[in-house]
């Protein structure tokens, strides 16, 4: 079960209370985590990562154990924690703005 | 039964229902829905006034559409109700907010003079259809208008607008957006769209082919050539209902009327204090009474001499005359957007806009007294209003 953290504004998007826990079919990647996130709460598509491009969206991050995975592959898979669910998969809202 | 109207106020931070009996007096305010988010447009059907559109949208997020069924009480994004996630008819697609240009998406003008690819930003406004809910027009940034026959779950690009000479459109310094789509309310055949630096189009045929119409509009500082077919900067157009012939326009500069749909345009701009400005109105039941708010110029985006006046012209234009009971007349520096005016058509018409400062203001005669209904908003970005029998 991968532990799913989401920014405030998507988790009232998608009317979500905390973190979100999805069981991934493995290879367990960044790509598949967020295919699985997007066929759960279907409002959630477009608003991470571009509807045609599939490319992440400028300002969103993706955090894990401490590290940011942002620029990795889509198909770089996800650490053992992520995996069995000690650490949780950060999607973020870079700073921006000022 | 005692009418009503339902104020629909977009604003940076989000979108705010203000609803009032016919007397306009007391109000009640709902809201913020979509906290912290930009809310460009809301827009109801006239078809069915529960169903209301709303565009939402985020620098981080991207673009979301929202639906009310229910006069703006409760929100889904069309095709991810609770219903339709439990229903039969296969897996939510999740495409209300994906707006794709047709094909190749080719390019515009550039600041710089190359061309540039064209890139979907967000929805400036929708407008629905005057007959049928599930139908609705979507103007976006960059400039292009999508449709919906669907009530918002699916939307496909029109793409013969931005056939329309695109390549030559350049992004004025609010973007490059269709800020404005006016439906023939006795063809719905004929739609106009208005385009921040673009100009304004027209289409007799549903949206497959788009003529500019441009011709009398003039733009000697902002263009080469001050009669160009396109690049015009047209803020905002309007027309009434009883005669879809007569068009009105606020252009960056210069207040303009056409008697024929477009096809020539002349000058109204006559003793304004300033002819540039962005919002312009009719009045419901006269329609040669029109509104308009100038703004100092192009340079300076506040009322002259920090005074708040909506200007009226009863003739259609040219003799104009300055409504400012209940307006700040003293140290008032908002600016009001394209889209944050409106009217109602109670029997006593009521005007209705919108600051950059937050205010939202009624005037339940037509103009001769204002009040503010709220005061503190974040920065208003549009204005519409239902008025329910």
């Amino acid at each position: 079960m991968v532990r799913i953290v989401l920014p405030f504004h998507l988790r009232n998007l998608a009317r979500i209370e905390g973190e979100v826990q999805l069981e991934v079919p493995p290879p367990v990647t960044i790509g598949a985590v967020l295919d699985r996130i997007e066929a759960a709460y279907p409002a959630l598509r477009g608003t991470i990562r571009d509807h045609g491009t599939l490319k992440r969206r400028p300002f969103i991050r993706f955090f894990a154990c401490k590290e940011d995975l942002s620029l990795e592959p889509i198909d770089t898979p996800l650490p053992e924690a992520v995996l069995n669910g000690t650490e949780p998969f950060l999607v973020i809202g870079a700073m921006a703005g000022g | 039964m005692m009418s009503k109207v339902r104020v629909l106020v977009g604003t940076k931070k989000g979108a705010f229902i203000l609803t009032s009996d016919g007397k306009r007096k007391d109000w009640e305010v709902s809201g913020p829905h979509f906290a912290g988010w930009e809310i460009y447009h809301m827009k109801g059907s006239p078809a069915d006034p529960n169903r209301i559109y709303a565009s939402q949208s985020s620098g981080w997020f991207g673009q979301i559409t929202q639906r009310s069924d229910d006069g703006g009480k409760t929100w889904n994004t069309p095709g991810s109700s609770a219903e339709e996630l439990q229903g039969a008819n296969g897996f939510p697609r999740g495409e209300s907010n994906k707006f794709v240009y047709e094909g190749d998406a080719g390019t515009h003008k550039w600041y710089d003079g190359t061309q540039h690819p064209w890139e979907f930003k967000r929805i400036w406004h929708f407008e629905p259809s005057l007959t049928n809910p599930d139908v609705a027009y979507a103007g976006a940034e960059d400039a292009a208008i999508f449709k919906t026959t669907d009530g918002g779950k699916t939307w496909k690009e029109l793409p013969g607008l931005r056939r329309t000479k695109g390549n030559l459109w350049q992004p004025g310094a609010g973007g490059m957006a269709v800020h404005t789509i006016l439906i023939d309310p006795k063809n719905e055949k004929r739609i106009y769209v208005a385009i921040s630096a673009g100009g304004c189009f027209r289409t007799d045929d549903g949206g497959e082919t788009w003529k500019p119409i441009t011709r009398g509009l003039k733009s000697p500082f902002e263009l080469p050539d001050p009669d160009a077919e396109v690049g015009h900067c047209v803020h905002r157009i309007t027309l009434h209902p009883s005669k879809p012939d007569v068009l009105f326009m606020q252009k960056h500069w210069d207040v303009m009327r056409s008697d024929n749909a477009g096809d020539q345009w002349s000058e109204v701009s006559g003793n304004l204090p300033s002819d540039f400005g962005f919002p312009i109105d009719v009045h419901a039941h006269e329609p040669e009474t029109i509104y308009v708010v100038p703004i100092t110029s192009d340079s300076l985006h506040y009322p002259p001499e920090g005074k708040l006046r909506v200007y009226r012209s009863k003739s259609g234009g040219n003799e104009w005359e300055p409504l400012t009971k209940g307006l700040p007349q003293k140290d008032c520096y908002v600016n009001v957007l394209r889209d944050a005016m409106a009217v109602d058509s109670l029997e006593d018409c009521g005007i209705y806009f919108g600051t950059t400062g937050g205010q939202v203001y009624c005037s339940p005669n037509g103009g001769n007294t204002w009040n503010a209904i709220v005061r503190d908003l974040p920065g208003v970005l549009s204005v519409e209003v239902q008025t329910l029998k």
